[in-house]
C-alpha cells in the first residue's frame, strides 16, 4: 500500500498554515481583478482611441507584458519597486514586502490581459450602437459609459471570469519571491511535518475543487446570459 | 540608475561549470528551448488524441474520459502540477524516482498544455460543417480514414492561430521549471541576480531572450499558416460568425 499518512491534518494545523495563505491568494485575486479591469479598460480605451500617441504606448505595454513569462514579471517588480514604496505601508511594508510586491505585479500584469479582453468586448459591439449614441448627441464619454461599455462588459463577462480563475491559479507563482499564498501554506505545512507528499497532494485537490466549481459556475452563467440575449 | 550599467557582469566567472555568465545564460536558454519543444511534442500528441476522442461518434465513455482529462489538467495550477510530478508521483511510483527532473518538467508542462490543445482540437473539429463528416462517410471511409483524410487536415488548419499562442505559452510557462531546479533561463536569472547583485542587467538579458523566442515562434507559426492555407476556406470559416 502507499505510505500516505494524512493523520497529522487537523483543523488547528490547517488554520495555522493554510488559511493565512488562502486568504492572501483570494485577496490577491480580487485586488488584481479589480485593479486589472480598471487599468485594463483604460489601456483598451487608449488602444481604441484612434490617436497614435495614446495607442502606441498602450500597445507596447500590453504586447510587452504578454510576451514575458509571469514569473519574470514577478521577479522584475520585486527587484525594481523601491524600498521607499514599502515604507508607505509602515510596519506592514517591512513584514509583507513580497506580498505587497505581488499585488502590484499582478495588477500591472493582469491589466495587459484584461485590456485585450476589453478591447475584444468593445469591438464586439456593432458599429450601429456607436452611431446611435452619436446620433442622440452623446459625447464620447457618455457614449462609452452609457452605451458601449455596459454592453461590452456583459458580452465579455464569461471570458473575464475565466481569466479571473486563471489569475487565481497564477497567484501560486508568487512562490518565486516567497510570498505566503495558498500553495506556500501547504508547502510550509508539509515541510514542518515532514509530509510534503501528502501536503502537495492536498494542495492539488483544494485547487482543483476551487477552480472546477468556479469554472462550472462560469459555464452556467454563460448559458444564462446567452439565453437572455 | 541609468548611468551605472555594468554589462561586463556577463564576462565574470560564476565559479562553476561555466567560465562566464553569458555562457551559462546561453546554456540556460538551451534548457528553456528544449523543455519547451519537448513539452510541445508531448502536448500536441496527447492533446490531439484527447481532443479527437471527445468528438468521436457513439462513444460516451471516451468522451467522458476526454472531458475528465481536460478538467483535471486545466483546474490545477501548473506549479502545483510540477510539484505533483516532482514530489508526489515518485513517492507513489518508485521507478519514477530515477527520472531526472528535466523529464518530469517536460511531462508536467506537456500534460498541462495537452488539456488546452485538446480543447482547441475539439473546437476545431466541431467548427467544421457536419457535411464534411458525412461526405467522408458517404465515400465509404472508416472512422479512422475520414478523420485522417477529411476532418483533421481541415481542423488543424483552423486551429493554427490558437495553437500559435499556446506554443508561445509553453515557452513562457517553461519558466515555472525554476521551482524544481531545472537550470533554465528563469533559474539562471534568479541565481545570477543573487550572485552578482546586477539584477537589472541579468533580468534584461533574460527577458530579451524570452521575447526573441516568443517572436521567433510567432513568425514560424504564421509562416506555417500561410503555407498550409486552403484558399477560400479559412476566410469563410471566420466570416461565418455573427448570430
Amino acid at each position: 500500500m502507499l505510505n500516505l499518512d494524512f493523520s497529522f491534518y487537523n483543523w488547528e494545523v490547517i488554520s495555522n498554515f493554510v488559511l493565512k495563505g488562502f486568504y492572501f491568494s483570494v485577496m490577491l485575486t480580487l485586488i488584481a481583478t479589480i485593479g486589472g479591469v480598471f487599468f485594463g479598460t483604460l489601456l483598451a480605451l487608449m488602444r481604441l482611441s484612434g490617436k497614435k500617441w495614446l495607442d502606441a504606448p498602450a500597445a507596447i505595454y500590453v504586447n510587452g507584458m504578454r510576451s514575458i513569462p509571469l514569473v519574470m514579471v514577478i521577479l522584475w517588480f520585486f527587484l525594481l519597486v523601491p524600498a521607499s514604496f514599502y515604507s508607505l505601508f509602515g510596519s506592514m511594508g517591512t513584514n509583507y514586502r513580497s506580498e505587497i510586491s505581488a499585488v502590484i505585479t499582478f495588477i500591472a500584469f493582469e491589466a495587459a490581459y484584461f485590456s485585450e479582453i476589453m478591447r475584444a468586448g468593445i469591438q464586439s459591439i456593432p458599429r450601429g450602437q456607436v452611431n446611435a449614441g452619436q446620433a442622440v448627441g452623446m459625447t464620447y464619454n457618455q457614449n462609452m459609459r452609457l452605451v458601449i461599455l455596459p454592453q461590452a462588459f456583459r458580452n465579455m463577462l464569461p471570458v473575464l471570469l475565466t481569466q479571473t480563475i486563471i489569475l487565481f491559479q497564477d497567484t501560486s507563482l508568487v512562490y518565486a519571491i516567497g510570498a505566503y499564498d495558498l500553495l506556500k501554506g501547504f508547502d510550509t505545512m508539509g515541510k514542518q511535518y515532514g509530509r510534503t507528499v501528502e501536503s502537495y497532494l492536498l494542495a492539488a485537490v483544494v485547487y482543483f475543487i476551487l477552480c472546477y466549481s468556479l469554472s462550472w459556475m462560469v459555464k452556467r452563467l454563460h448559458k444564462k446570459i446567452a439565453i437572455i440575449r | 540608475m541609468g548611468s551605472n550599467w555594468d554589462w561586463q557582469v556577463f564576462l565574470q566567472d560564476p565559479g562553476g561549470k561555466f567560465p562566464t555568465y553569458w555562457q551559462w545564460m546561453l546554456s540556460a536558454w538551451g534548457w528553456t528551448l528544449s523543455v519547451s519543444l519537448l513539452a510541445l511534442i508531448v502536448a500536441l500528441v496527447l492533446g490531439s488524441l484527447v481532443g479527437i476522442i471527445r468528438t468521436l461518434p457513439d462513444n460516451p465513455w471516451l468522451i467522458r474520459l476526454g472531458n475528465a482529462w481536460v478538467e483535471l489538467f486545466r483546474n490545477i495550477p501548473l506549479l502545483v502540477q510540477i510539484f505533483l510530478w516532482y514530489h508526489v508521483i515518485p513517492a507513489l511510483v518508485p521507478p519514477m524516482k530515477t527520472v531526472p527532473s528535466f523529464i518530469l518538467v517536460v511531462l508536467a508542462l506537456g500534460f498541462f498544455t495537452s488539456a488546452r490543445i485538446a480543447e482547441q482540437v475539439r473546437s476545431g473539429i466541431q467548427a467544421l460543417p457536419k457535411g464534411q463528416r458525412y461526405a467522408g462517410m458517404a465515400v465509404g471511409f472508416t472512422t479512422f480514414q475520414y478523420y485522417r483524410y477529411v476532418i483533421l487536415p481541415m481542423a488543424y488548419r483552423i486551429i493554427i492561430p490558437p495553437l500559435t499562442s499556446e506554443t508561445m505559452n509553453i515557452f513562457k510557462n517553461s519558466s515555472v521549471a525554476f521551482a524544481v531546479s531545472v537550470s533554465e533561463l528563469t533559474m539562471f536569472a534568479m541565481q545570477a541576480q543573487e550572485e552578482t547583485s546586477r539584477g537589472i542587467e541579468v533580468y534584461l538579458a533574460v527577458t530579451a531572450l524570452y521575447v526573441v523566442s516568443a517572436f521567433a515562434i510567432n513568425r514560424l507559426m504564421s509562416f506555417i499558416e500561410k503555407k498550409t492555407r486552403v484558399p477560400g476556406f479559412i476566410v469563410s470559416a471566420s466570416g461565418g460568425g455573427g448570430h
